[in-house]
């Protein structure tokens, strides 16, 4: 009996043997790739809730744009926005059913502790068994100007951007509607998916910035671009160009007409900086059709428009939706539509931000600034770990032109189409658009400016969709100019 | 020659009660702990829970030094950690299963100090071989009686009467050791012998080998019955292991073996959820099986321990939570999360610890009585703990018991207590005479 139990204790010992082999092999030498099994989900949201996630700020370092605060419940810290909808567009939403988006998704890696350059820090936390921090990011938005933007635009359907010329950086980006990231990124699951399915349903689509994700005709915003392809091409601003009241298109019986229907001012011929003050149709369909596909395309690219929406390639901090101007081949069996083109409309297709970097590179003397939206991150305690400086991405227009541009566009302002944007004491340089979209509906009211003309601080695009609240008798002037002085009056406060 | 094992002189007052102090505070310190990881700061509930455990390990640290004078000053100690322990990932889990835990303590202690005044000499218990065996399967047949026994998570293991729910066959497992150890201790001169040979078996004659096939049979019957594998397999487990250590003979051994790998086939073809335990024992990590209705389980018990690591999250930080059944059958799981694998490795050499220290109990004891049922309870706590922590750790498939002193849970932590009581008597021989005597003057 005695030889049984010994032999006994040996078996149960080799049995509890096993079993601390098999707890060591799952606790130590597989606990790496089973924390990392995409079945492990909800431990792996856990884990990214255990972080003290870092703040977004505007660009006063103070403002919070978002931020996290301790929670009751196993995810120990919620997401805020003060803000809500204002910034939304920018900050995006972090919610753990429908993931996150804009600077919440681009700078993950930075706000919630991960980056290699947070790693001290990281492990300082972890030793002292504190929540692990995230580092904060410094916007470029300023607050009062985001703010006067969206007041500006109050409940009409649209965008704005607003940039500062010589760095890039976006002063403001509002979109109309927008939405609370707050409820999206709540930890009461019913509270999400109630938000999400009404933002979702919306046809408005609110999640989407229309200042920088959606595309829409530029209209005669365009115009500032084909005017730079004509000084390119040769054709000074005394240029003189046939005004005839409408224009024969090729291989058509259609025809062109100048907005209204009305002919420009100026007798049988016209400077090309008359054409562009008054904004001139027939002037333009001309201009296309003399400098060609070719060269007005050239000049597009050069501007960042892409062949095609999912071609562009202007860097960004948060997705952003490149404007378009078709492939020189596009016009080969489509004559007409060079014509077209020339004025903003046919297949070309841009947004505010995009535009507000066409006027800020002839506001920056013909240099465009990849437009910045995070200047630096900070770790918790306050120390800069990276910082992110201005960079040209392109020349699109040589020093003279830009300056030939920029005082065509401060007539445009003084006693053209975009007089409703004059401010006292400021020079203003500007181009309005009435973008047709469908017929019988509405035109997009547009507005690109930038000021003041002699030493650009701000540049600003404005689209007001569907004319706004005057609808058929919208044009950019009317509806879009006022709103695009509010915003330049508020930056040069700055 | 094996070597002879002397009888212990008999330990000072001081080791007992150090070792029960000790105890006292790694439990009171785990459960303090659980509330500041929890909720910041120290349970309320500090003052009524911490007197239950010190009135509680100490009262029983009195009755072992006033009737069991001469037992190992480790047995109860080690037991009481294990409790503590699970106390405390109990009362992370649920204020509300944490409040019946300490109330099943307070009753398994009072159970666990009432054996020891009763029972003043374990051959007592030798005197009742058939009434305790007849006792133990009614508590194993009680659940399949129909009006009172209840199916719960598919095993038919409940009785419930009025308010009042439990587990019968966790008391049985110990009336039934007792039985059995009574049982063998009186046949097994006959068992020894052998007449015929099988190969490299020495086999006992035909009717010798009965008993092994009416336990086979009970088994089978419950694990048909009352659908418990987990129970089915430890009974029989347990029955083999006492047989073959009162025989002497392997060959029955080698026969349980073959019985029981019969059985666990017959298991197999006949019952839908063993083919469904064996498969998620093979697949419960596998991409397309994960989510589907009986894997996760599994996988949440390995995930929740992965992320305990080494050193754990620290009780309170974790979240134990995910885990299904963590206060009961995977209560193993939450421990790994929160305490890491140091906490796991130091609750299986709890169990070493009190497993071997029962069966050097066993060895001690002079009678074969005594012998055999300390080997039959060290070997119940025994392949308790692995079947269900080896369930958990997928080395075999799982089968729903509870981790002994750990898992909540009150017909188990009773059942418990007493199986430890009776360890303590065998230990220290019998109750000194004047001790504690009804109607006598201490």
């Amino acid at each position: 009996m005695e030889r049984q139990i010994r032999q006994l204790a040996a078996a149960l010992g080799v049995l509890f043997i096993v079993l601390v082999a098999q707890v060591t092999y799952i606790q130590v030498i597989a606990a790496d790739r089973l924390a990392n099994d995409p079945a492990n989900a909800t431990r792996q949201l856990i884990a990214e809730y255990q972080v003290d996630r870092g703040d977004i700020l505007a660009a006063d370092g103070r403002t919070v744009l978002a931020t996290s605060r301790r929670s009751r419940g196993e995810l120990r810290f919620e997401r805020r926005y003060p803000l809500g909808a204002l910034t939304a567009h920018v900050t995006g939403y972090y919610s753990f059913i429908y993931g996150r988006s804009e600077l919440e998704a681009a700078y993950a890696d930075f706000l919630s502790g991960d980056a290699p350059q947070l790693l001290p820090q990281t492990l300082a936390d972890m030793v002292l068994g504190r929540p692990r921090r995230g580092a904060s990011i410094v916007t470029t938005i300023d607050p009062a100007v985001q703010r006067a933007a969206a007041e500006a635009l109050g409940d009409l359907p649209g965008g704005i951007a607003a940039i500062d010329p010589r760095t890039g950086d976006v002063l403001a980006l509002v979109a109309n509607p927008s939405y609370d990231p707050n409820p999206l990124s709540s930890h009461d699951p019913d509270e999400i998916r109630t938000a999400w399915e009404a933002l979702v349903a919306d046809p408005e689509k609110p999640l989407v910035s229309r200042a920088s994700d959606e595309l829409y005709p530029p209209g005669s915003t365009f115009k500032i671009v084909v005017t730079a392809a004509a000084l390119a091409a040769g054709f000074g601003p005394d240029s003189r160009w046939p005004n005839p009241h409408e224009l024969d298109l090729p291989d058509t019986t259609e025809t062109l007409e100048n907005f209204g229907g009305v002919t420009c001012s100026g007798g049988a011929e016209i400077t090309l900086a008359d054409a562009l003050r008054q904004s001139c149709n027939v002037v333009f369909g001309e201009i296309g059709l003399a400098l060609g596909a070719e060269r007005l395309a050239l000049q597009a690219r050069l501007f960042g428009f892409a062949p095609s929406a999912d071609a562009g390639h202007i860097p960004f901090d948060i997705p952003m939706q490149e404007g378009v101007f078709p492939d020189p081949s596009y016009f080969e069996t489509r004559r007409p539509a060079v014509a077209l083109s020339a004025i903003g409309q046919d297949d070309v297709a841009t947004n505010p931000l995009h535009m507000a970097l066409v006027a800020g590179a002839i506001a920056n003397g013909g240099v465009m600034m990849r437009p910045r939206l995070v200047t630096e991150v900070r770790a918790p305690d306050g120390r800069v770990v990276e910082s992110f400086e201005p960079e040209p991405i392109s020349r699109p227009v040589d020093e003279v032109d830009a300056a030939l541009l920029t005082a065509m566009m401060v007539d445009v302002v003084e006693r053209g189409t975009g007089t409703a944007a004059r401010i006292p004491g400021v020079r203003v340089a500007g181009k309005t658009g009435t973008a047709q979209h469908g017929e019988g509906r509405p035109p997009h009211a547009w507005f690109v400016a930038f000021a003041p003309a002699e030493d650009p601080r701000v540049a600003v695009a404005v689209i007001v969709l569907d004319g706004g609240s005057l609808g058929s008798d919208a044009t950019g002037g009317r509806v879009a100019a006022p709103i695009a002085r509010a915003v330049i009056q508020a930056a040069l406060r700055r | 020659m094996s070597a002879v094992v002397r009888p212990r002189a008999r330990s000072g007052l001081w080791p007992a009660l150090g070792f029960t102090l000790l105890a006292l505070a790694i439990s009171l310190l785990a459960y303090v702990l659980a509330g500041l990881g929890k909720r910041g700061h120290v349970p309320v509930t500090v003052g009524l829970y911490g007197s239950i455990f010190a009135v509680g390990y100490l009262a029983a640290w009195l009755a072992i030094r006033r009737l069991a004078p001469g037992a190992d000053p480790a047995l109860f100690p080690t037991a009481a950690v294990l409790v503590g322990l699970g106390f405390a990932v109990i009362f992370r889990l649920s204020g509300g299963l944490a409040a019946e835990q300490a109330t099943w303590i307070a009753l398994g202690l009072a159970a666990f100090c009432a054996t020891l005044f009763l029972v003043r000499d374990h051959r007592q218990l030798d005197a009742y071989t058939y009434t305790i065996g007849l006792a133990g399967l009614v508590l194993l047949l009680l659940p399949i009686v129909p009006g009172i026994g209840r199916e719960i998570n598919g095993a038919r293991l409940w009785v419930r009467v009025g308010p009042v729910g439990f587990q019968p066959s966790e008391l049985g497992k110990v009336l039934i050791a007792v039985f059995l150890a009574s049982y063998l201790a009186e046949k097994r001169e006959l068992l020894r012998v052998a007449t015929r040979t099988l190969g490299p078996l020495r086999l006992p004659p035909a009717r010798h080998l009965m008993p092994v096939l009416l336990a086979w049979g009970a088994s089978l019957a419950i694990l048909f019955l009352q659908r418990d594998l987990g129970a089915s397999l430890l009974y029989f487990g347990v029955f083999v292991v006492m047989l073959w250590v009162a025989a002497g003979r392997f060959a029955y051994l080698a026969v349980g073996g073959l019985l029981f790998s019969l059985g666990a086939w017959l298991g197999y073809r006949a019952f839908e959820h063993v083919q469904l335990r064996v498969d998620v024992w093979l697949h419960a990590l596998d991409p397309d099986k994960v989510f589907a209705q009986g894997y996760g389980q599994l996988a949440q018990a390995w995930f929740g321990m992965a992320t305990g690591g080494l050193v754990g999250t620290g009780l309170g930080r974790g979240s134990p939570g995910l885990i299904p059944f963590a206060a009961t059958d995977f209560i193993f799981a939450a421990i790994g999360e929160e305490l890491g694998l140091l906490g796991t490795a130091a609750v299986l050499l709890l169990y070493v610890t009190l497993v071997g220290k029962a069966l050097r109990t066993a060895l001690a004891c002079p009678d074969a009585f005594g012998r055999l049922l300390a080997t039959g309870l060290a070997t119940t706590v025994a392949l308790q703990t692995f079947v269900i922590v080896g369930g958990i750790t997928r080395v075999i498939p799982l089968t729903g018991v509870t981790l002994p002193f750990v898992s909540y849970g009150g017909s188990s932590l009773v059942s418990n207590f007493v199986l430890l009581a009776l360890l303590v008597r065998i230990d220290a021989g019998p109750a000194p005479p004047d001790a504690w005597r009804p109607g006598r003057r201490t």
